[in-house]
């Protein structure tokens, strides 16, 4: 007689877990599932572009110049003859990776500072938090131009250089974190069982403070896209022979009036991006019920 | 208060300290010299040249010697275009991307508070969801993306308004600044929206709407100036964004003002003009998010309180 109950139970208990509940919460959110749809679908052909663009990257027919989108080429081609499609596959794998890797340094730098400073405390915390003040006073837009003008343009210095400029907030949001984690009793727990503050730090506080570091991220990278794509629109960011849709932006901007298919695909690409993440962070924050992550 | 604002005042000057600093040795760390780039110059010449410039002294000194002119305001000449000063160019520039900041922050604070507060008036209905979805569309559209639109849309199409040009034109005004304002007035409606629906549900509007206030009443005379405290303390960061973006609206506009010459300064390697305009932005930043924070915590009596007149 009690052993369904008892099942029952364990059912309940197996669909109560929090992340369990906060999926379910972010699916019921349509907007933010449509935006995750289409984030997915875009990294899938990012990540399959050499595979299965339409044409080659290099690829141009100078005789033909530019057509508006036709059956051969769906979204139309340049003034040198190359398949938009393709060149917008190829630009989103360079304006998804900044997006991605820069956002990942953002993300190592911000994790690791603030949860040490947050546990550390006392003067070490006071030391490393008033540098992130400094540091957040700073103009970094256009400290990002100098960096670009001074070491000349190379890919790897435009993700640090971002990527460097973005973990501030994401430090200040783990610090808080943190604090309040360490007067808990499992941490404390952790500390009187003699492990070292890098594996309570590791092992212990990451974890638990995953919500709003997923929050802020899906965040953090529309940011830092919008901010490659600033770079390469001012020239001083991605340079030819690669592209981003920031740099395809601004190549269409200059024969819109002619060819304006050139400036409104890409333009729609990276909208929607920004979009869909956009709504997604949102959707996330109010899944797993994080309070001002974005401030 | 006076406490308040010595503090930060006291806290601004070590970040512009660092700003000076970190730009004065990156531009000299740069490759390749200022002159490396010209053909063969003759080593007097060259010699006399890196005289006027200070080149010729150690680093360190170049660097106490640079403070010591930024002290009397002096920016020092510019690597590109001999016989004019930093400051001329700075001079030159300025008031017009001052302007153009100007009109953009007036349509961003205009636009955006009145759609946050309409939208926080009656949350989770058609009057939120249409101009939050617009705020939406705001933060997603870039500006380097809105302003060819733009052109494209009410220039070339529609032919209501110039392309390009500052002050040449009746009009020529009114993209450029709503492409630089629109981002920031999507970002105030959302932040006028938050902080609206924070201080409605707040026991003094309970108390004003008890004394028989009618709403608008409540809205305008007790919510407005607390739900407004997110709105002036975003001002700073927003001027900074303003500054940044000006690079690109007066680049797509072609306007002649600070950002499009800071950018051309870029290309063009005036070391000395990069760094100029860098002190002199940074410091403009720093002293608006001064004056936002002080504002900031005057709307808001709370934090008046916590530093002084306890």
């Amino acid at each position: 007689m009690s052993a369904p109950v008892i099942t029952d139970i364990a059912q309940a208990e197996q669909g109560t877990s929090l992340w369990r509940d906060a999926w379910l919460r972010l699916r019921r959110n349509r907007l933010a599932v449509c935006g995750l749809a289409i984030l997915v679908f875009f990294v899938l052909v990012a990540v399959l572009t050499p595979w299965i663009a339409p044409y080659g990257y290099a690829q141009q027919q100078l005789a033909m110049g530019a057509t508006p989108p036709s059956a051969a080429h769906w979204l139309g081609t340049d003034i040198y003859g190359r398949d938009l499609l393709t060149q917008i596959m190829y630009g989103g794998r360079v304006s998804l990776a900044v997006g991605f890797i820069a956002t990942a340094v953002a993300l190592l730098i911000g994790v690791t500072w603030g949860a040490v400073a947050g546990y550390a405390g006392g003067k070490v915390d006071a030391v490393m938090m008033r540098l992130v003040d400094i540091l957040y006073a700073l103009p970094f837009m256009i400290f990002i131009v100098l960096l670009m003008v001074v070491f000349g343009r190379n890919m790897l210095l435009l993700f640090l250089a971002i990527g460097a400029v973005e973990w501030l907030t994401m430090a200040r949001i783990m610090r808080s974190q943190v604090q309040s984690l360490r007067q808990q009793e499992f941490v404390e727990a952790a500390i009187s069982l003699g492990l070292s503050p890098a594996t309570i730090i590791r092992r212990h506080l990451i974890p638990n403070a995953l919500g709003p570091i997923i929050v802020y991220t899906t965040l953090t990278i529309p940011s830092v896209m919008l901010l490659e794509a600033f770079l390469s629109f001012l020239g001083l960011g991605v340079q030819p022979p690669q592209t981003s849709w920031g740099l395809l932006i601004s190549y269409g901007a200059e024969g819109m009036e002619e060819y304006p298919w050139l400036l409104i695909f890409p333009g729609l690409v990276l909208t929607l991006t920004l979009f869909s993440l956009n709504f997604l962070g949102d959707g996330l924050r109010d899944a797993l019920d994080v309070r001002g992550a974005k401030d | 208060m006076w406490r308040f604002i010595g503090f930060r005042v006291l806290q601004s000057i070590p970040v512009l300290l660092v700003v000076i600093t970190v730009t004065f040795f990156l531009v000299r760390l740069a490759p390749g010299g200022p002159f490396s780039s010209e053909k063969a110059v003759i080593p007097e010449v060259k010699a006399a040249l890196e005289a006027q410039y200070r080149l010729n002294l150690p680093m360190f000194e170049q660097y106490t010697a640079y403070l010591g002119d930024l002290a009397q305001g002096d920016l020092g000449p510019s690597f590109k275009y001999p016989g004019r000063s930093v400051n001329e160019l700075i001079a030159a520039g300025f008031p017009v991307t001052a302007e153009l900041g100007l009109y953009a922050l007036l349509v961003a604070i205009s636009i955006g508070a009145i759609a946050g507060v309409i939208a926080s008036l009656r949350p989770n209905t058609a009057q939120d969801y249409i101009p939050m979805s617009v705020a939406m569309i705001g933060i997603c559209v870039p500006s380097l993306l809105m302003g060819p639109i733009l052109i494209l849309v009410f220039g070339i199409y529609l032919e209501w308004l110039p392309v390009s040009g500052w002050g040449d034109m009746p009009g020529d005004k009114i993209l450029p600044a709503i492409t630089l304002g629109s981002t920031y007035a999507a970002y105030i409606a959302r932040l006028s929206r938050a902080g609206m629906l924070e201080v409605m549900s707040q026991d003094y509007i309970r108390t004003a709407r008890a004394k028989g206030l009618p709403e608008w009443r409540v809205v305008v005379g007790h919510a407005l100036r607390g739900g407004m405290i997110p709105v002036v303390a975003f001002l700073g960061p927003a001027f900074a964004g303003l500054l940044s973006g000006s690079f690109v609206v007066e680049t797509i506009f072609q306007i002649p003002g600070l950002g499009r010459f800071y950018v051309q300064a870029a290309f063009n390697r005036d070391y000395t003009m990069i760094l100029g305009a860098t002190v002199f932005l940074a410091t403009l930043i720093v002293v608006f998010n001064l004056l936002s924070d002080i504002l900031a915590a005057w709307m808001n009596p709370r934090l008046r309180s916590q530093y002084g007149e306890r």
